[in-house]
């Protein structure tokens, strides 16, 4: 246990500090990059959790594919030179601040109220392939429907991208 | 073979297997590399019908040592306008997920004398865990990293152009790979890879390349091609097109940083061929019960040499996709039949497994319940 805790400070420490380098680096591809890190230490989260499922996921899903565009996309735009668009800040920076501060608010009140000081919040159910399965796709339970709703959303997604791509080229 | 449960001290023989493991898959990795670059050209040789290396050690086979002197005692030229941090760190994130891989390697089952009589089947693996065939399409797409920074650290439009093709390339194979590894792991019904090489025990029959005719076969095929494309090699090596590109994403390094480089692409290219052994071609199994006498690394480690052999062929048969080819081949062609072999695997073992052995719901308790007992299989329904 105690071991355990230290690894999470540690890592929590190193989590932050590749997020706060996604926002304050003035490098898109070091963000970019930065928030790989961000992935893979979450990833290690849900591996100390027992979600071993829910952890490779998101290397395979984030690290491995989208962040891969991410940085693709960043390349081909602008060779990773500082971007003057990040410079143009007018409205941004408040609204994020109050976004922000909102959104901190909300976590530490629901830290505050959920868990005690002390006592480790401990899955029942670990993360198995199996567990998931049988927990998303029981028809006695509310997720199927959502799940299989989320699944058409990202299918009209990829239908729109290509409908817009092909309306471009002729 | 079977092995007696012996312990020196305080250490136990079952304790210490996977550390022996980690130190014996990674050092074969490490030491096969030079030997693999001897072979790969020695085979390029005969198919060309040239004589290939020859000076150096008898039949040339300390060529490979002889080049890496060369590379280690080279001078370490560091280009003015790169992105240091990450030009020194691309060989390095390049080289971990390719040697973290083979963590979850299935490569013999031991048989260990537990006292008593009691023989039990030990997998010499360094992690058998429950997600390994995940943990190895997530190391597996993290490689790509390594290539990408390195073509945009160098400051340099080939490298940059290498880096860009080997991200377009990776993404668009990895989609048909996983989907040919999910029907994989469909036929063997299990995501842990010793589970997977265990069933198929028995003949060649029971190898998942040969498992739902011709649906087990289409997919392996998915994979084959999908994991060459995912090691940048040729026919798919349009990172480091050498016509076009100079050398791609490796242009600006030199000396051990090249070498760096060179060996990722030979231990990933050992790494795919053990998982392509462990997942299709039945692992450590023998193709015949008549042939069990021989061990099972044994199998493993020919099965894999059979696969470079493979790898070897296909470079120098097949010239290099356009790239335009290559995006069609990967989208048009391989993911819709990997698709469509996934699907039909998934209806015809719907269909085909009898409704006593369909298991109902088992109860799971919400995750928020934490002092609830943890999980109870009820066939109630």
């Amino acid at each position: 246990m105690q071991g355990n805790s230290i690894g999470f400070w540690i890592l929590a420490a190193l989590c932050i500090a590749a997020a706060v380098q996604v926002v304050a680096n003035r490098n898109p591809v070091r963000s970019a990059l930065a928030l790989v890190g961000v992935m893979c230490c979450l990833s290690v989260f849900y591996f100390a959790q027992g979600a071993e499922f829910v952890g490779a996921v998101q290397v395979i899903v984030y690290a491995g594919a989208i962040m891969v565009l991410f940085l693709f996309v960043i390349m081909l735009l602008n060779l990773g030179a500082p971007n003057p668009m990040m410079d143009r800040v007018g409205l941004s920076k408040p609204v994020a601040l109050l976004a922000s501060a909102v959104l901190l608010g909300s976590l530490a009140f629901a830290g505050a109220l959920k868990i005690a000081p002390g006592r480790a919040v401990k899955s029942p159910v670990s993360g198995t392939v199996q567990q998931i399965g049988y927990a998303l796709f029981d028809p006695g339970r509310p997720w199927l429907f959502a799940f299989e709703l989320t699944s058409v959303l990202l299918l009209v997604g990829v239908v729109g991208a290509v409908v817009l791509a092909q309306r471009r080229s002729d | 073979m079977v092995i007696p449960n012996f312990s020196i001290g305080p250490l136990h023989l079952l304790d210490v297997l996977p550390y022996v493991a980690i130190v014996t898959i990674l050092g074969v990795i490490l030491l096969l590399t030079p030997f693999l670059v001897w072979y790969e050209r020695v085979a390029l040789a005969l198919i060309q019908d040239r004589l290939g290396p020859n000076r150096v050690g008898p039949r040339g086979l300390l060529q490979a040592f002889a080049d890496g002197i060369k590379l280690f005692l080279k001078e370490d030229i560091r280009p003015s306008a790169i992105d240091a941090t990450i030009y020194y760190a691309a060989p390095v994130l390049m080289m971990i997920p390719a040697l973290a891989a083979c963590a979850v390697l299935p490569v013999a089952d031991l048989r260990i004398d537990m006292g008593g009589g009691r023989i039990e089947a030990i997998p010499f693996v360094v992690g058998n865990v429950n997600i390994g065939i995940l943990y190895l399409l997530g190391l597996t797409s993290l490689q790509v990293y390594g290539i990408v920074l390195a073509g945009w650290a160098s400051n340099n439009k080939y490298s940059l152009m290498g880096g860009l093709r080997s991200s377009a390339q990776t993404i668009s194979y990895e989609l048909s790979m996983t989907m040919a590894v999910l029907t994989g792991v469909l036929i063997s019904g299990s995501t842990n890879m010793v589970e997977i090489v265990r069933s198929q025990a028995g003949t060649v029959a029971d190898w998942n390349i040969a498992k739902f005719l011709p649906l087990g076969f289409i997919a392996t095929v998915v994979y084959l091609i999908a994991m060459v494309a995912e090691t940048n090699r040729a026919p798919f090596d349009l990172p480091e097109a050498e016509s076009e590109l100079v050398a791609g994403f490796h242009t600006e390094y030199s000396s051990m940083k090249f070498a760096m480089f060179f060996m990722c692409e030979y231990a990933s290219m050992l790494v795919i061929s053990g998982v392509a052994t462990a997942l299709w071609f039945g692992g450590w199994n023998s193709p015949h019960p008549a042939l069990n006498f021989v061990p099972g690394f044994v199998w493993f480690i020919l099965k894999v040499v059979a696969f470079v052999m493979v790898y070897v062929w296909v470079r120098a048969t097949l010239p290099r996709l356009r790239y335009d080819a290559l995006m069609a081949l990967g989208w048009k062609r391989l993911l819709p039949i990997a698709l469509a072999a996934l699907v039909l695997t998934a209806t015809w073992d719907a269909v085909r497994t009898p409704a006593d052995k369909k298991s109902g719901w088992p109860v799971i308790e919400a995750p928020h319940d934490a002092d609830k007992p943890v999980a109870r299989a009820s066939n109630a329904r």
